[in-house]
Order: structure tokens, then sequence, then C-alpha cells
């Protein structure tokens, strides 16, 4: 049984872009809290801490996921992999070309939620595409930029994956 | 960021999580058991719950089930909604609830957490109360498999939590619908939602959005059976017979929920009925 | 006017900020973390009007790490950026549900969060003033029992004591009432919509220490730092050189982080705690219950023409719900007014523009500075107006839209330089819509295609003296850093900044560094980055520093070269002989000085140093407006077409088009990111976006999950951008603003093509399906 007392705080490993981190957690700290604060993984984004925006998507075990609605002691023993771990991803660069970011405060999750959609369905469609990014907000854009740059990579095969846990 | 502190234990058994449960509310604690956890953070958050110790059933490999058992399909409290969407082993359910919150959401949101939503919504409910299904729960006592009704009623003791929800193969795979309307956005709480299976000829529905609680009534079914009468008549008459009255928040009037619900209610009869 | 071919100006160079962003390696403001730094969180109102009879921090003060509360009795007195008006911590009263009242400062955050929760603060409700309508009543309840004793900042501002009306500001141009009497046909009709909010996707946040000899170092997402230090001098005596301003990347600003809250509750914090280092970052919640939002609206137009349909008369009577301070809703309630009429040539113009205090969270500047709300009201009317008239909406537009030699609401003459052509944007507009194809066309049993347009226009309101500079460094190899106070919000300023570097000495992007953060200490004075005035102001010290920097290189090379200045030009890193462009000498051997060969050295670093500032414009005269609020008008023509569904009132809108006259376009897909951004913040704001209150003044809605932004897949299916580039005789490279204009028309464009969808007219926002419905039902055909 995995145990985390409230009164003291606990020392537990995340295992985060294919690195093993002790970090030392509240059981109330979120995911997104403690890759931000403890390992300085900033690119996660704390926007509404409600699960509404998606700015601070991270991958659990591959899956997207809000980290400001998870515990972080609920990540233990599971790969994370953050915007930082997507390293040279042609995502990143289909963003770029397509002008696809302007203040980059919504692009980490945007682009960490394409990665979990094309490494599942390389082939998505728009209405794909459209679920799973109904999950992100943004202000700056008009969205079209975003699905474009999207539609970009759907069609390619040159997906790295991201680090693989230790 | 939430404020306050609080245990949290993990267990990899229904037995460990009853006792750890027990062990827990005998010492005073505020205990309460946690599947995705998304209402319970959102809730804490803004202090809108507190608590001092949380029981996370994911461990537990009962919560995680999500297969056909003979005659059963077997779906685990602890199951993600994509992965019950994804699975297509109950394609109502599947569709209603790919309607809850946000794809990302529904990597963590579980089936049990929305069964036991404090919200009025509660979507995941709908399928399974045309569907007849049954709960299996634990305490302390042991397991016991009831009707949904009485989970669905909050008459089970809180020490005791939902394990797995199990439906008669027999619905899993007929005619259906499943429709949800917003205020605007499609991400958004229901203004008018429902599910509807066809079984012998008979369509068996289930709503939310329109009043406190998700709700399936024999009255509503029965006028809306009633082939006697036109669409148009059936509709007017079952929305005349609601259990409860329609709700007015923020998200929409009574009003228009009424509107929307007749709509919806076309939507559904035609659909089934094949008449469009 | 430089007329020369251009290399960089005029071409889509790559943002030069999007690799970092991309990368999630950006650090805003929030994302950077000291030890030893401390948390402040704030206790905020629970009530929208209450006398605060009591604080007790007793058990506050009983969570372990808390250092300090602070509450209002600390700063008894009032700020402002137009009227000081506002204590920064609510004393004796409390005007808004959110409002702060005090602060907690704690070791952790969760602490601060915790401690905060149990500040007990006891209140004896006042009437809530609900609404603008209310508040402008005979004998209603005042928000401001001082009203009119509060020091204005600036000029413009006009207080009716006794009153909720925080500023009136009149336009009186001709003989309305005459003219009205006059008209052939005439129509009036009102508009209103709710408070809503910039939801930047980065809540406001801050970090400010207070360090032993007395400096006070502030870190913050704003878009004003010049105006952090002015508020910190002015209300809280502190020397100007005493206060330095960091600010990183800003994670979307859209107005909403113009004005100044939170730095001065932080320095409270840090004051509290012996000045370490104190961070303050709101929660989406309190970033949009307690941080100011974007104004309600509510508005009369009365438009009359003759029997031709030419415009004789307008009146105007605008309504702005600033909420509970007037803060920069007093300056959007000037700027509307200043251009109440829209793109159009009207003799007699009579407005009154009231900015009126209510128990709703204050208001601030929202992209457009009161320009999307009256052009809503405007190009409503208009299409009311075509329909009465039984005209083409487009042809009635073309007919009354303004021209160089006509004058605007504030009677300042328009020249073919400082405004742009409405008539080009509109006809460019109308192809590519395809107005001629129909403006409402039923294409199947229950859905409708119609159109809708609006034309759109906004000088920018800055202060008479606005400004900006620019320091250009030359690095060893001849490659230079741009030093400038324009923030980057998103909006891609200093890609633009470094592009007109670039083309003014005639080098490539890939040699132009343009430094992303921006600090006071050395960075020159620059008035905001708001209003649409980067590119033009610091677009202007950026080409003077540029040909500062040339004639420094040209005095060196001259020598070098033996030659006089004048034969010089530069070119490819190098300055040349024009005669003979062979012979020359690059950048990098005199970017510091030129050393010969015998060690001797000449000429020095070049450092090129520019600025620019606002020319001949005025304040408002108090009873006629008369005056010259602005440089230049940018000017467009908007459309949207929708797919409505008569059956369940649902509509997708499909086409959004946006051509703009904004002078020369320094970088077109810059500038089309902006258009479509716009456009798509409009078409979320008109369609679905506002706050709700209960009857007590609660906000029912502060987080994004109840109050909707449009998401992915709502937004519409194309965009269309053109631009007609009539240059600006004094902007450089012939460049005027163009910011905010992508968002001004969108909400009149989008109510206007539902209005013919539906067949009703709908002149409220947000258009959510529910209203069109209620509408349609209450007095629809």
């Amino acid at each position: 049984m995995i145990i985390s007392n409230g009164i003291t705080k606990s020392i537990i490993q995340l295992h985060v872009n294919g690195e093993t981190h002790d970090t030392v957690i509240r059981s109330a700290d979120t995911l997104l809290h403690t890759l931000r604060e403890q390992l300085g993984l900033t690119g996660a984004k704390k926007a509404c801490g409600n699960g509404d925006c998606g700015a601070c998507t991270v991958l659990v075990n591959g899956e997207s996921m809000h980290s400001c609605l998870s515990l972080a002691i609920e990540a233990v023993n599971q790969p994370i992999t953050t915007i930082e771990g997507l390293l040279d991803s042609p995502i990143q660069k289909a963003f770029i070309e397509n002008w696809a970011i302007q203040c980059g405060y919504c692009t980490p999750g945007f682009i960490v939620n394409t990665h979990a959609l094309i490494t599942k369905h390389p082939n998505a469609g728009d209405e794909v595409i459209e679920e799973w990014l109904q999950s992100n907000l943004c202000r700056c854009t008009g969205y079209q930029e975003i699905m474009a740059a999207v539609r970009t990579v759907c069609n390619s095969s040159q997906l790295r994956t991201p680090p693989t846990n230790e | 960021m939430i404020a306050f502190d609080f245990n949290y234990f993990k267990p990899s058994t229904i037995s460990e999580a009853v006792d750890t449960f027990n062990e827990a509310r005998e010492r005073g604690e505020k205990t309460i058991y946690y599947s995705g956890g998304t209402e319970i953070i959102t809730f804490a958050r803004v202090n809108k719950i507190t608590m001092d110790t949380v029981i996370d059933s994911k461990g537990i490999p009962e919560c995680n089930v999500l297969e056909i058992q003979g005659d059963k399909l077997v779906i685990g409290a602890a199951v993600s909604l994509n992965k019950i969407t994804e699975s297509n082993l109950f394609p109502l359910l599947g569709q209603t609830v790919k309607k809850i919150a946000d794809h990302t959401s529904r990597n963590k949101i579980t089936i049990g957490g929305n069964l036991n939503s404090q919200l009025m919504y509660r979507e995941a409910m709908l399928p399974l109360l045309v569907a007849n299904a049954k709960v299996r729960i634990a305490g302390k006592e042991g397991e016991e498999v009831l009707p949904l009704e009485k989970f669905f009623n909050k008459e089970i003791d809180e020490g005791k939590f939902l394990v797995q929800i199990i439906i008669d193969t027999q619905y899993v795979d007929l005619p259906f619908i499943s429709l949800k309307r917003t205020r605007m956005s499609k991400v958004g709480y229901p203004v008018v939602s429902l599910a509807a299976l066809m079984k012998n000829q008979r369509i068996r529905v289930a709503f939310s959005g329109i009043s406190e609680h998700p709700f399936r009534s024999a009255v509503v079914e029965g006028v809306l059976n009633d082939r006697t009468l036109t669409v148009k008549e059936r509709i007017d008459k079952a929305v005349a017979k609601l259990p409860a009255s329609i709700v007015q928040d923020i998200h929409a009037s009574a009003k228009y929920r009424e509107f929307v619900l007749k709509n919806s209610l076309t939507d559904a009869l035609e659909n089934m009925e094949g008449i469009k | 006017m430089d007329t020369s071919i251009r290399s960089t100006v005029g071409k889509s160079e790559q943002r030069i900020d999007t690799v970092e962003k991309a990368t999630g390696r950006v650090r805003y403001v929030g994302d950077y973390a000291v030890p030893g730094m401390l948390y402040a969180k704030l206790v905020t109102s629970t009530e929208a009007h209450a006398n605060i009879k009591a604080i007790d921090t007793t058990e506050a003060w009983k969570v372990p790490g808390v250092r300090a509360i602070v509450t209002g009795e600390v700063f008894p007195f009032h700020i402002g950026p137009i009227l000081a008006d506002r204590p920064p911590l609510a004393f004796e009263k409390v005007r808004y549900y959110g409002e702060p009242v005090a602060i907690v400062v704690a070791d952790h955050e969760h602490q601060g969060k915790l401690a905060a929760s149990l500040v007990k603060v006891e209140y004896e409700q006042l009437p809530v003033v609900n609404s603008v309508k209310q508040a402008f009543e005979t004998g209603a309840p005042l928000v401001h029992t001082d009203s009119g004793q509060y020091m204005k900042i600036i000029s413009d501002v006009y207080p009716v004591p006794g009153t909720n009306i925080g500023s009136h500001i009149k336009i009186r141009k001709g003989d309305f009432g005459t003219a009205w009497a006059a008209c052939a046909e005439t129509v009036t009709a009102t508009y209103s919509f709710n408070l809503s909010d910039h939801a930047a996707l980065e809540t406001r946040s801050t970090r400010v220490e207070i360090n032993p000899a007395g400096k006070v170092i502030v870190h913050s997402c704003t878009q004003s730092p010049f105006t952090i230090k002015k508020v910190l001098n002015q209300f809280f005596s502190i020397e100007v050189g005493n206060i330095m301003v960091h600010v990183p990347l800003v994670g979307g600003a859209f107005g909403g982080k113009g004005t100044i809250q939170l730095e001065p509750l932080a320095y409270l914090a840090s004051k509290a705690v012996g000045g370490k280092m104190v961070k303050l970052q709101f929660e989406r919640e309190e970033d949009m219950r307690t941080a100011p939002c974007h104004i309600g609206f509510d508005a009369t137009i009365k438009l009359g023409v003759d029997k031709g349909g030419k415009l004789l008369a307008g009146q105007y009577t605008f309504l702005i719900d600033s909420g509970a301070y007037t803060d920069q809703a007093a300056g959007i309630t000037r700027a509307a007014a200043l251009d109440c009429t829209g793109p159009y040539d009207i003799p007699n113009v009579w407005c009154d523009s009231y900015c009126m205090y209510t128990n709703h969270p204050f208001a601030t500047s929202f992209r457009g500075y009161g320009h999307p709300e009256l052009t809503f009201a405007v190009e409503r009317t208009m299409d009311q107006l075509a329909r009465k008239l039984n005209m083409d909406p487009i042809q009635l537009r073309l007919l009354n839209c303004i021209k160089p030699g006509d004058t605007t609401p504030t009677q300042s003459v328009l020249t073919a330089s400082n405004i742009g052509d409405v008539e080009k944007c509109m006809l460019r507009a109308k192809e590519i819509i395809e107005w001629d194809k129909g403006e409402r066309i039923e294409v199947g049993t229950e859905i409708v295609r119609s159109k809708g347009i609006s034309m759109i226009w906004k000088t920018s309101t800055t202060a008479t003296n606005a400004q900006a500079g620019a320091v250009l460094i030359f690095e060893a190899d001849g490659t230079v850093n741009v030093n400038c106070a324009a923030i980057e919000l998103g909006q891609g300023t200093k890609t633009i900044l470094g592009q007109i570097a670039a083309e003014t000495l005639k080098m490539g992007m890939d040699k132009i560094h343009v430094t992303m953060e921006v600090n006071t200490q050395y960075d020159p004075h620059q008035w905001r980055t708001v209003a649409s005035s980067t590119t033009f102001l610091a677009g202007q010290a950026v080409l003077a520093a540029a040909k500062d920097a040339i004639t420094q290189l040209k005095k060196t090379a001259a020598i070098v070269l033996q030659c006089a200045e004048e034969d010089l030009d530069v070119g490819g890193g190098r300055v040349y002989l024009k005669p003979d462009p062979s012979h020359g000498v690059d950048f990098k051997d005199i970017a510091l000085g030129y050393t010969f060969p015998n060690g001797h050295a000449i000429g020095g670093q070049v450092v090129g140093v520019g600025k620019h500032i606002q020319r001949h414009l005025t304040p408002m005269d108090k009873e006629t407006g008369f005056g010259k609020p602005g440089p230049w008008w940018s000017v467009g023509a908007q459309a949207v077409e929708v797919e409505w569904n008569e059956r369940d009132y649902t509509y997708k809108i499909v086409k959004a088009v946006t051509v703009l006259d904004g002078g020369t376009i320094i970088n077109p897909m810059t500038a089309t990111q902006q258009m479509r951004g716009g456009m798509y913040m409009g078409l979320s704001f008109a369609s679905t976006e506002s706050f709700i209150f209960n009857e007590q003044g609660v906000m029912q809605n502060p987080d994004l999950r109840n109050y909707q932004l449009l998401r992915f897949g709502e937004q519409p299916a194309e965009y269309l951008v053109d631009f007609i580039e009539t240059p600006s005789a004094d902007g450089p490279y012939g460049a005027r603003g163009i910011g905010e204009y992508g968002v001004i028309g969108m909400a009149a464009a989008l109510a206007n093509s539902l209005s013919v969808a539906a067949q009703v007219e709908l002149n409220e926002l947000p258009l959510i399906p529910e209203f069109i419905w209620r509408t349609k039902k209450e007095g629809g055909k």
C-alpha cells in the first residue's frame, strides 16, 4: 500500500522524462506543483488549476493528463513526460511553421497533448483532433493555426517516442 | 493548490481498503474514497470539501476490470471514461461518457467518480439506469451486489464503496441514442442530456441536466411509448409528467431547458423509431 | 517616407520567440522561484457592498508559517490611473465581491491560502448596485459617497458628485437638435451587455522585494512597467529611481495587464516582512473576480438620415459599467465618446458617455478600449437603419463612410495620411464574403446561412506625451542588440522591432538580437505596451536609433575609407562607397571602433539611440469634446458568415473576415495572426462570454468551466484576412497600429448575421442560443 501522511511530508520518487527524481511532497500537492516547484519543470503551466484549460498537460503512462487535477503521489511508479522531455519534435516545428504560437503560455500543453494524440492516432482526422484538443484553451490565436499545425503532423511518421522510463 | 493536509492511502486489495477506511474513521478522521479524484481536487482547492484521509481505489485489481464475464459486462469503478469509450463494450455507455468534461479529463475521471459526483449531472448513470445495471459494493461485512437504485439513491453506508458495475450483456447491443445539449460550447455541463435504449420495441430513457438528479421515470416512459399518440403529443405529455421540476441555473432557464428537452426528445424518438 | 525596395519590412519573417516557446523553456514571471521567497495570498470580500465592521485574524495567525497579515489600515489612501478612487486594500468598506480585504504572507503558498481562509471579516451589508441602469437612476444607492473628492490623475475625467457617475464625457458637434428634426428617417435602438473577462492564459503575477538600501525591485507580467514606477512613486512616495521593474515575456494580456493592482499589494506585503521577496500570483478565480475585468455596456443610439440615406445626425448615450472603481473605464468612457460615430461622416453629433460605478468588479482596458463595444451598438444600428430604408447595408455604409477632409466627432480633421481607406476595405470585404451571393440563404429545411458586416475605426488614444525610446548596441561581430521597453505579450512586437532595425540597417534578421525581457533601469522610457501604439512609437524609436547608429558607422568608416560620410551607404553588414560598393568596411571591423594595423584605434563602439514622442495631441474640451485625441485612425471592414439552425437556435461560425488598413504592414503573417486572434477573441466574447451576478452582486462564474470561451473546433472554419496599405506619413515605414483591430467589429458582425438569420433584432450579448430563442419568442416575427 502506498501511504503518504498528511502531517509530515513524504519523499517519493517520480520518473520524469526518463530520469528518476526524489521529491518531497505533501499528500495534497498536485503533480503540477511538484513538477514545477521541486523539479523546475515549468513548461507545464498553471492557468486554471481546475482542469479547464489544458495548459498543465503532461503525459502519465503516455496518456494526456491535467497535472493540476492529479496528486503527485498518484504518479508514483508511472512514467511522466513533460514538454521538456519532447526534444526536436516535429510537432514543435509544425507549430512554429504554422504560426500557431503567440504568447506561448498554452503552447506546451497543446504540444504535449498533440504528441499523445498522434502517438495513438497517427492519421487522426479533424474530428478526432478536435475532440482531443478541445481540452486546451488558447486565447491568442484563432485555433485554425493550431489545427493546421496538427494536420501537418498527423500524416507524418517522423514522430520520436518520448524517452522511456528506466 | 489545496490548502489543507490529508492522509493518502492507496491499498491494493478490497479488504485493505475497507480496513484502512474503518481504522481512519475510528480515529475520528473524515475519510473518503478516491478514484479519479478530479472532483475531489477541484472542490478541495476551493474549500468546498475537506477531508482528513483519502483512500485511493485505483490500486485495487477488481476496480480496474473492464471485460465481459459470462453474460455480464463488468466495469471496475476506477476505470477511466476514455477506456470505457475505447473498449466499445457498451456503446451507449461509451458514447454517453464521451460527452463528459473534455478528452484529457476523461483520462483521469473514472466511472466510479462520476457516479459518486456531488454535482447534479452524473451522466454515466443514464445508460446504467436504462440497462438495469447492478453495482458491487464492498464494506466491512464483505461484498454485495445491489440494484443500481440503492446506490443511486445514496442509500448505502458511506463506509462502503463502489467496486464494480455489472450490466447484463443483453443490453449492450440494443439500438441506442445518446444526446447532450449545452448552453453553447461542446465542453460544458449539460442543459439536457439523455440516453435511450430500444428494448422489445419500447424506448427506455434516462435524463440528466434538467433536474437536481438524473432520473428514469416509468410514467415518462409509459407516455413516450404510447404510439397511439403523435410524437409531439407524446413529448408534450411526457414533459408535463416529469418526476421533478425543471431546474434554472446559470447555464439555462427552466423554460429554455424545457424547449431543449422537447427538441432532444423529438430527435431521440425520431431516431429510435426510424421516423427520419 | 522611404520608398526604396525593402528587404525585411513587408516580409513574413518568422517570429523570434517561438523556438523557446515551443519547447516550454520560456520562463514567465510565475515560473521563477527563489529560496526564502515568501508567498502572499489575499483575503477577498464575500460581499458586493458592505461596511467592514471587524477583521479577526486570530485563527489565521495559528497557521504555521504565517509571517504577516496586512489589512487596509496600513494604507488608507486611494490610487488609480485616471481618478484616484480605489484603495488597494479595502478599508472601512468593500465595493465588490472579490475585493482585496487583507493579505496573508507565509513561507509557503498553501499556508498562506489556509490562513487567508481563516481570516474572519464581519460585514454590515449595504444596498447593492447591480447594473448600470440601476446606478443611473435618481436615488440609487451610492457606491462612492465621496465621489467628486477624489484626486484627478489626468485631466479628462469629470465625476458628478452625489451620483454614481464616475465621469461624464460630452461630444457636441454641429447642431444635433435642429438636424434631428430635419431628418427624413430615423432609428433608435438600445443595447446591453454585462462585464466579462480578458482571460489571458497566464494569470496576473508579481514578486516584489525591498532591499536594505530602499530599492524596490518588482518582477511582474505587466504591460506598463513605467506606470508601476509612477504609481509606487506617486502614492507610496518611493523615489522613481529607486524602483526597478523587470518584465519577462508575458502570457497574454489584452489590456488586462495594463493597469496596476498586484504590485502595490505585493509591495505592502514585502514591507510587512522587512522587505523580503514576496510573490503574489492570482489563481484563476481571483484573476476573474478580484482583478480588473472588461467593462459592461448599455447604449442608446439614434441615427437620422436624409431621403437619400445620408447621415445627418447621431446621438449616442453610453452607460459604461466600470464596476466599483473607475480605473481605465474612465479613459474608455472618453475613447468611446471621441470615436462614437464609427467611421462615418456625421455633421451633427451629440454624445453623452458615462462611466458608471456599480458594485461589480472594477473594469479596465480590454483590447479595443471601448471600440468593440461602441461598434456593436453603432453597426447594429446601421443594419437596422438600412432595413428601415430598404437599402443594402453595405451601400448605406459606403454612402456615409468617413474620408480625408471630413472631421471626427471631436472635430479633428482627417487627411490622406492620418486615416486609412475604409471604403476600399469594405469593398474588399464584400468581395471576400461573397456578399452578392446573398445575405440570407436557406440551405436546408432548418439551416440558414447568413452574413453580417461591420465597419471599424479606432484612433490610438495614448497620453498626449506618450513616447518610446530604443538603444541599439553592437556586438564585436557586427551584430546588433535591440533594447527597448516594448513588452512581448504574444503580439510579436519584438519581431516587428527587429525587422525595423534590420530594414534600416539593411542587415539580415539573423544579425539582430532583440532583448526579450524589459528592465526599466536600462531600457529607455516607454509609455506602455497598449493602445496598438507600439509599432508606431517604439518602431519610430528603433528606426531613429538605427539611423543614429548608421551615422556613427559612417563616421568611422569615412576615416577608414578616406572619404566623406555622404559618399557612404550601409548594407549587408558593411559600410561601402556608393559609387563602388566593392570598396567598404565590415560592421565587425568598426562596431567597437576601428583599430588600424599600427594599433591606433578610433571611433569607439557604436551605440544607436532613438526616441519618438506623440506630436500635437490635445486633451478634449469639457463641454464639446473638441480636441485631437490621437495620431491616426486605422480603419477596416469585417464580416461574419454563420450557419444557423432555425429549429434549435444553435449556430456555427463559418467564416470571419477582416480587411484592415493599418498602413504599411511590417510583417504580413504576424499581422494576420493578430487579426485572426482578434477575430477569435471578439467572436468568443460576443457569442458566449459574460460574467453572471446573482441578486447580491456575487459573481456566479469566476472560473473557466462556467465562464466559457469558444473552444478548439468552435472557431470559424475559415479566417480570411487582407490588408489595404495606405501608408501613414509619420509611421515607421508607413505603419499605423493594428494590434487591437481584429476584435473591434466582430460582435457587431456576428450579431448582424444572426439578426438576419433569425429575423429578429439581437441587441444584447452574449449571443447564446437561449438568448436568440428568447428574443424570437418575445418579440420576433
